[in-house]
C-alpha cells in the first residue's frame, strides 16, 4: 500500500476512533468505581443530541460540546439514581438508560434529519504537524482529537497517583473495608458515574460535531456498545482503551473507504465488520485474563447500612 | 440523630407491591407528558391520544394483542435466561434469525402441503434462533466473554444478514427493487382464528407460555436453573451442570425468539423485509423485568406494552409525534419500576437509629 493512501487511511482511523475512545475512556472511570453502566449507547446518543441542538442555536461549536458532556452526565445520573440511591439492578438499569437515550434523541432530532450545525474543523499543530508521516496522521486534527490525547494520562494520573483515584478504585474494589477504613463509598461512585457520564457525552458530540457535522438517527450505530466491549479489551486501564478504540477506528475507515471504492462486496457485510470485530476482541481477551484491572465490585450495589 | 433511612424488610412486601408498579407507571408517564411537552405536543392531549390509540377501540385491542404475540414470546426466552441471571439482550437477533430461517424453508418448498411446510418453517426458525442463543452460551462458559455484548453484537449482525439476504439473493424480481422477498405461498401462511383477526400464533403463545411455566415450575432442570440463578457457586457446589444449563437456557431462549420471528414472518407480512425488525426483542426485555420474569405477567406486561406500541403509532398519526417516542416510554417504565423497587425490599423508617 502505497503511504499517500496509508496516511489519509490512519488519520482516518484516528478520527473514527476518537468518539469510541471518550465513551471507553468515559466507562472505564465509571466502572473503575464499582458501577457498571451499560447506558453508554443511549448517553452518547443523547450528548450527540444535545451538541448538535445547542450548536444551532449558540453558533458556538465549543459550548456546545460542553453541554454534551453536561447532558451526558445529567443522563448518568438517571443511573447514578437508580444504582445507588434506589439499589436497582445495575444491568437491566443501564439497558433501560439506552432504550430511554436513543428514543429521546431520535424523538427531538427526527425533525433536524439532514440538517447540519456548525462544528469542529481541522485545526493543524504548528511544527508538531510538520513532522514526516506522524505527523499528519495524528497532529492534523481537530482540537477535540488532541484532547484525547491528553485524557487518558491524566486519568492515569488521577486513578493512581492520587489520593482521590485511590478512593475511586477502593470503591469498586472492596466497597465494605472502604466503608469501614471511613470512606464515602457512594459519593465516589457518584463521581464515578457522572464523570464517566460527562466523557461518554462529549464522545457523542464528536459525531455530531466534528464528524459528520450532521443529524441522522440513530448516529451513534452501535459504538456506544462497542465502548463497553472495549473497556474488557483494554483491562480497564486507560492507556490500552487508546489502542483499542484506534483499532475500531481502523476497521471503520476501512469499511467507508471499501464502500467508497465501489467494492462488490455487499454493503451489509461491510457493516457487519465492527460488530464481528467485537466478538473477536472480546474472545481474545477473556482468554488470557488474569491480569487485569477489573474492579472486583464490578456491578454489586451497596447494602444501605442499617 | 433524626434522619430518614433504610431498613431491609424482614418478608418482602405483599399486595401492596402492586401499588408501587403502579405508582412508578404513573411517574413514568407523567414524565412521558413533560417530554411531549418539551418536543411541542400538548401533553395531556398526547397521553390521551396514546390511550385511546392503544386500547380505546375494538382495532386497536386487536392490533395490540397481535403486536403482543412476538414479544410474549421473545420475552418468555428473555425472562427464563434472565432467571439464570444470564443477560440475553439477544432476543432482537435469535428473532430476525428465526424470520429468516422461516422464510428460507418458505421460499424453498413453495409447493409444499400446509402440514408439512409450517412445521418445517417452525423447526428452522427454532433452531436458527436457538443457534443464534447458543453461540454466546459457548463463548460464555468456554471463554468467559461477557454474554451482555456478545448478544447485543450479534442482534447487529443477525439484522444485517437479514438486510443482506433480503436486499440480495432473496429479492424478489417482482418488488420495483423494494427490499423484499416474494410473498409466501398460502401453505406457508398461519391462517386466522375462525372469522376473527387473530392468527393462530395467538394460541401458540398460551401453549408456549404454558409449556415454560410448567418447565419452569414443575420440572428438575427448571428447578435447577431457578436455584443457580440465586446462587451459582452453590449451584455448583451442589453438583448443578452450571455450563450445560447455560448452554440450554440460552439456545432455549433464542428458540423462542426465533419462534416469534417465525410467527411474525408466516402471519403478520407474509414475506420477509426490513420492517419486520420492530425492536420488539428489545421491548421483550422491558416486559421480562415489568413482569419479574413470571410467565402469566409476562402475558399481561406484553399486551401492555404492546399496546403503548400502538398507541404511539397512532400518536404519530394525530399529531405527528416521532415513534421514537415509544423508547422513552418503554425506558421510563423500566427505570422508574427497577427505582420502585426499593420500596418493596426496604422500608423507609423516620426517627433516631437505635
Amino acid at each position: 500500500m502505497s503511504i499517500d493512501i496509508l496516511i489519509p487511511l490512519l488519520a482516518a482511523t484516528v478520527q473514527s476512533g476518537t468518539p469510541i475512545l471518550y465513551a471507553t475512556l468515559g466507562e472505564i472511570f465509571t466502572e473503575r468505581s464499582g458501577i457498571l453502566n451499560l447506558g453508554v449507547e443511549g448517553i452518547m446518543i443523547t450528548g450527540a443530541l444535545v451538541g448538535f441542538l445547542v450548536a444551532k442555536v449558540t453558533g458556538n461549536p465549543w459550548i456546545a460540546f460542553c453541554a454534551a458532556g453536561l447532558a451526558g452526565a445529567s443522563a448518568a445520573s438517571l443511573h447514578g439514581f437508580v444504582c445507588l440511591v434506589f439499589q436497582g439492578n445495575q444491568v437491566v438499569s443501564g439497558l433501560a438508560l439506552t432504550i430511554l437515550g436513543v428514543g429521546f434523541a431520535n424523538y427531538l432530532g427526527t425533525s433536524y434529519v439532514g440538517q447540519s450545525a456548525p462544528g469542529f474543523s481541522r485545526l493543524p499543530i504548528p511544527f508538531l504537524s510538520e513532522v514526516p508521516f506522524f505527523g499528519a496522521i495524528f497532529f492534523n486534527q481537530d482540537v477535540l482529537v488532541y484532547i484525547t490525547f491528553v485524557i487518558p494520562v491524566v486519568m492515569w494520573l488521577f486513578l493512581y497517583n492520587t489520593r482521590f483515584g485511590l478512593n475511586v478504585r477502593a470503591a469498586g474494589e472492596y466497597p465494605a473495608a472502604a466503608t469501614a477504613a471511613g470512606l464515602n463509598v457512594v459519593a465516589c461512585r457518584w463521581l464515578g458515574v457522572l464523570a464517566g457520564g460527562f466523557l461518554m457525552g462529549l464522545g457523542g458530540a464528536y459525531l455530531s460535531l466534528a464528524y459528520t457535522h450532521l443529524w441522522t438517527n440513530n448516529l451513534t450505530a452501535g459504538r456506544g456498545w462497542i465502548a463497553v466491549a472495549l473497556v474488557i479489551f483494554a483491562f480497564w486501564r486507560p492507556g490500552r482503551a487508546v489502542f483499542g478504540a484506534y483499532l475500531f477506528g481502523g476497521i471503520m475507515a476501512m469499511q467507508l473507504r471499501l464502500q467508497a471504492s465501489g467494492t462488490p462486496i455487499p454493503s451489509s457485510l461491510l457493516l457487519m465488520l465492527p460488530y464481528v470485530l467485537t466478538i473477536t476482541v472480546l474472545v481474545f481477551s477473556s482468554w488470557r485474563r488474569g491480569k487485569t484491572d477489573e474492579p472486583a465490585a464490578l456491578g454489586t450495589n451497596i447494602a444501605p447500612a442499617d | 440523630m433524626s434522619a430518614i433511612r433504610i431498613v431491609k424488610r424482614q418478608e418482602p412486601l405483599g399486595w401492596s407491591s402492586c401499588l408501587v408498579l403502579l405508582a412508578a407507571i404513573l411517574i413514568s408517564l407523567v414524565l412521558s407528558g413533560c417530554i411531549l411537552f418539551i418536543g411541542g405536543t400538548p401533553p395531556l392531549q398526547g397521553l390521551a391520544a396514546l390511550f385511546k390509540g392503544g386500547f380505546g377501540s375494538r382495532f386497536a385491542f386487536e392490533d395490540s394483542l397481535i403486536k403482543a404475540t412476538p414479544i410474549f414470546l421473545c420475552s418468555l426466552g428473555v425472562a427464563v435466561a434472565f432467571r439464570l441471571q444470564v443477560w440475553n439482550i439477544g432476543a432482537e437477533g435469535q428473532f430476525a434469525l428465526g424470520a429468516v430461517g422461516a422464510t428460507w424453508i418458505a421460499l424453498s418448498f413453495p409447493g409444499a402441503p400446509a402440514y408439512l411446510l409450517l412445521p418445517g418453517m417452525i423447526l428452522m426458525a427454532v433452531i436458527a434462533g436457538g443457534f443464534w442463543g447458543f453461540i454466546p452460551a459457548v463463548l460464555r462458559q468456554k471463554l468467559k466473554t461477557n454474554e451482555i455484548i456478545v448478544t447485543l453484537m450479534m442482534n447487529y449482525i443477525a439484522i444485517l444478514i437479514l438486510d443482506y439476504l433480503v436486499y440480495g439473493v432473496w429479492k424478489d424480481p417482482a418488488s420495483f427493487g423494494f427490499p423484499m422477498t416474494s410473498e409466501f405461498s398460502s401453505s406457508a401462511i398461519i391462517g386466522r382464528i375462525g372469522g376473527s383477526n387473530f392468527h393462530w400464533g395467538l394460541v401458540h403463545c398460551v401453549i408456549l407460555g404454558l409449556l415454560c411455566w410448567l418447565f419452569m415450575s414443575y420440572t428438575r432442570i427448571g428447578f435447577e436453573i431457578k436455584a443457580s440463578g440465586n446462587n451459582v457457586r452453590a449451584a455448583r457446589y451442589a453438583g448443578i451442570p452450571y455450563d450445560r444449563l447455560v448452554m440450554l437456557v440460552l439456545a432455549l431462549s433464542g428458540a423462542l425468539a426465533g419462534w416469534a420471528g417465525f410467527l411474525e414472518a408466516s402471519s403478520t407480512i407474509n414475506r420477509l423485509q426490513p420492517s419486520i425488525m420492530a425492536g420488539y426483542g428489545y421491548t421483550a426485555i422491558v416486559v421480562a423485568w415489568l413482569a419479574r420474569l413470571n410467565p402469566l405477567y409476562i402475558g399481561i406486561a406484553a399486551f401492555l406494552l404492546a399496546g403503548l406500541r400502538v398507541g404511539v403509532e397512532g400518536l404519530q398519526l394525530d399529531l405527528q409525534v416521532p415513534a421514537a417516542f415509544g423508547g422513552i416510554i418503554e425506558g421510563l417504565i423500566l427505570l422508574t419500576v427497577l427505582a420502585g423497587g426499593l420500596f418493596t425490599q426496604y422500608r423507609i423508617v423516620t426517627g433516631a437509629k437505635k
